[in-house]
C-alpha cells in the first residue's frame, strides 16, 4: 500500500480574471503537491520574518528612547513575546520545514511527500495556532497576561501550532527514511535531505515536551492556578523552547543549505561527506536540551571547584556540540574549495553569510553560559537569538533563490541579489552584535526596564537600523524571488547542481519523476556529466 | 549539458505507515516522558515539604492494576491481528482487531471508574490537576489507538486483507501506548 498522493488535479476553470483567482486560490489551499505545501510554509516565514524584523525595528526604538515611550506601554510585555515567539515559531520554523517539504522528495527521487495530506493538514494547523496566539496577545494574553481569558487561548494556539508542526515533522521525516528512489541510500542523500531529516527527529524529541508543558499549563490556569503561580509562570516553564539550543535545531536545515551549494558552486563531489553527516546529527543534539527542560547552562568559574566540572560537561553536550557541528559544515566548505574554480553564485554566498551569523549566534549562547561574565538576563541572550534567526533566514533565502527554477519555474537574477547578501549580513549584524555590547554594559532583557544604562543608547539605534536593513533584504529578496525570469522547461540544470532534482523540467511538474531514477552514487547528476570527477560514493 | 537518468526498476516497498507511526510512537513517548517529568518535579516539592501526595484521595489500586494488565493483553491481541493477516486469515484479523477495540473501550471504562470513585474536584488541589492532565491525555491517546483500530480494521474487513502493513503499524502504536501507559502507571499509580 502507498500513502503518496501523486494525483494531479485538473484546474477549474472560473470565468473571467475573478473566477481564475478563486480557482487559483483553491488549488493552492488544497494542494497536496508537496512544492505548493513547502512555498506555503517558506512564504509565510519569510513574510512573518520580514514582519518581526519591523517590529523588532519598532522595540529597538523604544529601547533607544528610553525616557520617552514610543509604543503603547501597557502593551510593551507582549510586544516583546510577540517578537521572540513570532521569530522562532512564526519564521524560521516555517522557513526551515517548507524549505524541506518543498525540496526533499524532488532530491530523493520520490514523486510525492510521505502523507501529503497531513503535510497540508499541518500548515493549517500552524497558521491558525499562529493566528490564535496573535488574536491572544492583542488581547493581553501571552505570558504574563492580564486577561485570564486570552491566557488560555495564548496556550490554545500553542497546542494548535504543536500538533501542526510536530505532523510536519513525521511528514518529512519519514519521506526521507522510505521515499527515496532505488539505489539511494542513507549514505547517498543529499546534504539538505540529511539536515531536514536531523530537525525533523528534533522537532519529534522536543515538540511533544513542550506539548505536555502546555497541556499542564492549560488545565491548571484554567482551574485556580494550584500548581503554577499564574501566567508568569508560562515563560518558566516554556522558556526552555524559546531559546538556545533548540533554535539551533530549527536552523538545520538552513545550514543544510550551505553543505548542499558548496559543492555545487564549486563543481566538486565533497570529500568528506560522512564527516559533514556527522556535523550536521552534531547540531541536533541541542534539542536534547529543551527535553531536559534547560535553556541556560551556567558555568561559575569562580565558584566551588568541584562544580565545575559537571557544569562544564553539561555545557559542552548541550552548547558545544551543536557549535563544533556547524563549525565543521562551514570549515569543510573550504575542503571543497581547495584547488577548485571558485563560482561565487549567491545560494553560496547567502548560505556562507547566514551559517557564519549562525555560528556568532551559537558562541555568543555558550558566552552567555559563563556565569562570571554576569549576562544572565541582559539583551545579551536575545542577540544570540536574532544572530541565529537571522542568520537562518539568510541561509534559507539563498536556498529559495538555489531551487528557485524547481519550485516556481522562476531563475532568480544574481545581479538583484547578491548585493541583498552584503545588506543581510549588514543588518543581521547591525540587529545583533550591539545588543552583545549592551549586555556587557549590563542592559536588562526584560520589557520596560531598559532605562538608565549609561551608554547603551548608541547600540539600540544600531539595533534598530539593523531590523530595518533586515525587513528590506527580504522584501527585497521576495520580489526578486516573484519578478525572476521564467525558466525554460528543458531548462533543467541551471546551476550544474549533483542531485536529482535537477533532472526535473524548470518548474518541476506536479508528480516530479514521470519514472523513477536509479540512483548509483551521492551525485547523480555529476556522474552524467562528460569528464567528472571520480566517485567516493 | 545534461543526460536524462535511465529509468529504474519500481522501489521496493518500504513500509511508509509503518515507519509513520514509529515516528508517532516516539512523539508519544516524549509526551508521556516530559509530562511524568514535570509530575515528578512538583511531587518531589511536596514529598520535601513534608506532605502527602495525593491528600485525602484513595486511589482504587485494583482497576489501575486491571488497566496495565488490559493494555498489555491488548498488545496480544495487536500481534495476533497481524499474524492473522499475514496469512490472509480474514476471520481472525477481524476477531483480534474486534477483541482489542472491546479491550481498548474497557480501559476507557476502568480510567472512568477510577475518576468517578476517587471524586477528586478538578480545581481542589495540584495533585488534581497534574491528574487529570496527566491521565487525560494518556486517555486521549488511548482513544488515538483505537482510531487506528477502526480504521485497520474497515481496511482489512474492506477485502484490502492483502494490504496488511496498516494492522502491523496499529499494533506497533499499542505497543508505544502500553509503554507509555507503563511508564504512566508507575509514576502516577505506585510511586504516587
Amino acid at each position: 500500500m502507498t500513502t503518496i498522493d501523486s494525483t494531479t488535479r485538473p484546474a477549474v476553470l472560473g470565468d473571467g480574471a475573478i473566477g481564475s483567482f478563486s480557482a487559483a486560490v483553491a488549488d493552492w489551499a488544497t494542494s497536496t503537491d508537496h512544492k505548493k505545501i513547502g512555498r506555503l510554509f517558506a512564504g509565510c516565514g519569510l513574510v512573518s520574518l520580514a514582519g518581526y524584523a519591523v517590529l523588532g525595528l519598532l522595540l529597538a526604538l523604544e529601547r533607544a528612547a528610553a525616557s520617552e515611550t514610543v509604543l503603547p506601554e501597557n502593551s510593551l510585555v507582549q510586544l516583546f513575546q510577540a517578537h521572540r515567539i513570532g521569530m522562532i515559531f512564526d519564521g524560521l520554523l516555517p522557513l526551515t520545514l517548507g524549505l524541506a517539504i518543498a525540496v526533499v522528495p524532488m532530491q530523493l527521487g520520490a514523486r510525492s511527500i510521505a502523507f501529503a495530506r497531513l503535510a497540508l493538514t499541518s500548515f493549517y494547523l500552524w497558521l491558525g495556532g499562529i493566528v490564535l496566539i496573535g488574536i491572544s496577545l492583542i488581547g493581553n494574553g501571552g505570558i504574563n497576561g492580564g486577561n485570564a481569558q486570552m491566557v488560555d487561548l495564548f496556550l490554545a494556539g500553542h497546542g494548535l501550532m504543536l500538533l501542526g508542526l510536530i505532523a510536519a515533522a513525521v511528514s518529512v521525516a519519514t519521506t526521507v527514511l522510505t521515499t527515496r528512489a532505488p539505489g539511494m541510500t542513507m549514505r547517498r542523500i543529499p546534504f539538505l535531505s540529511w539536515a531536514a531529516l536531523v530537525q525533523a527527529l528534533g522537532m519529534l524529541i522536543a515538540l511533544p515536551v513542550m506539548f505536555g508543558m502546555v497541556v499542564y499549563l492549560f488545565i491548571d490556569l484554567r482551574n485556580a492556578s494550584l500548581v503554577f503561580s499564574g501566567p508568569d509562570a508560562i515563560g518558566d516553564e516554556l522558556g526552555a523552547f524559546l531559546t538556545q539550543p533548540l533554535t539551533f535545531v530549527f536552523a538545520l536545515t538552513a545550514i543544510g543549505v550551505l553543505a548542499e551549494v558548496a559543492p555545487v558552486a564549486f563543481g566538486r563531489r565533497h570529500p568528506l561527506r560522512q564527516v559533514v553527516f556527522a556535523g550536521l546529527a552534531l547540531v541536533g543534539v541541542g534539542a536534547f536540551a529543551s527535553v531536559a527542560l534547560r535553556s541556560t547552562f551556567l558555568v561559575d568559574f569562580g565558584g566551588a571547584s568541584e562544580d565545575i566540572v559537571p557544569d562544564l560537561v553539561l555545557l559542552g553536550v548541550f552548547l558545544g556540540l551543536p557549535l563544533l557541528g556547524a563549525l565543521i559544515v562551514l570549515l569543510l566548505v573550504g575542503a571543497v574549495a581547495r584547488g577548485a574554480k571558485p563560482r561565487l553564485t549567491s545560494p553560496l554566498i547567502f548560505s556562507t553569510l547566514g551559517t557564519l551569523m549562525i555560528l556568532v549566534g551559537m558562541l555568543g549562547t555558550v558566552l552567555h553560559s559563563v556565569a562570571d561574565l554576569e549576562l544572565v538576563g541582559t539583551v545579551f541572550e536575545e542577540a544570540a537569538l536574532v544572530y541565529v534567526v537571522y542568520g537562518a533566514l539568510l541561509a534559507g533565502i539563498g536556498g529559495l533563490i538555489h531551487w528557485s527554477p524547481k519550485l516556481s519555474g522562476r531563475i532568480v537574477a544574481e545581479r538583484k541579489v547578491l548585493p541583498l547578501a552584503g545588506l543581510g549580513l549588514i543588518a543581521t549584524v547591525l540587529a545583533s552584535f550591539p545588543h552583545y555590547i549592551a549586555g556587557f554594559l549590563g542592559q536588562p532583557a526584560a520589557a520596560g526596564v531598559y532605562s538608565g544604562v549609561d551608554g547603551a543608547g548608541i547600540w539600540n539605534t544600531a539595533v534598530l537600523v539593523g531590523h530595518g536593513l533586515m525587513a528590506l533584504t527580504v522584501l527585497a529578496s521576495i520580489v526578486a524571488m516573484v519578478t525572476g525570469e521564467r525558466a525554460e522547461p528543458s531548462q533543467t540544470n541551471h546551476w550544474c547542481a549533483h542531485t536529482l532534482e535537477w533532472t526535473l523540467p524548470s518548474p518541476a511538474p506536479a508528480d516530479n519523476f514521470a519514472a523513477l531514477p536509479t540512483v548509483t552514487s551521492a551525485e547523480p547528476e555529476l556522474d552524467q556529466t562528460p569528464m567528472s570527477e571520480g566517485s567516493n560514493s | 549539458m545534461t543526460v536524462a537518468l535511465p529509468a529504474g526498476p519500481a522501489p521496493a516497498p518500504r513500509r511508509q505507515i509503518f515507519v509513520g507511526t514509529t515516528l508517532a510512537g516516539v512523539g508519544i513517548v516524549m509526551l508521556i516522558g516530559g509530562m511524568s517529568t514535570l509530575w515528578l518535579r512538583v511531587r518531589d516539592g511536596v514529598v520535601s515539604a513534608g506532605e502527602r501526595f495525593p491528600v485525602d484521595y484513595i486511589i482504587p489500586e485494583v482497576a489501575t492494576n486491571v488497566m496495565l494488565m488490559t493494555i498489555g493483553a491488548l498488545c496480544l491481541f495487536a500481534q495476533w491481528a497481524v499474524y492473522s493477516a499475514r496469512r490472509g486469515d480474514r476471520a481472525h484479523t477481524g476477531l483480534a482487531l474486534g477483541v482489542v477495540l472491546v479491550m481498548g473501550i474497557a480501559f476507557i471504562n476502568a480510567q472512568a471508574f477510577v475518576y468517578s470513585q476517587m471524586g477528586m474536584p478538578l480545581a481542589e488541589t495540584s495533585y488534581a490537576t497534574l491528574f487529570y492532565a496527566l491521565t487525560g491525555t494518556m486517555t486521549a491517546i488511548v482513544i488515538g489507538g483505537l482510531v487506528l483500530t477502526v480504521v485497520a480494521a474497515f481496511r482489512s474487513l474492506g477485502g484490502r486483507d492483502r494490504d496488511f502493513e496498516i494492522v502491523s503499524a496499529h499494533a506497533l502504536l499499542w505497543y508505544f501506548i502500553a509503554a507509555a501507559y507503563a511508564v504512566v502507571w508507575f509514576v502516577v499509580y505506585v510511586t504516587k
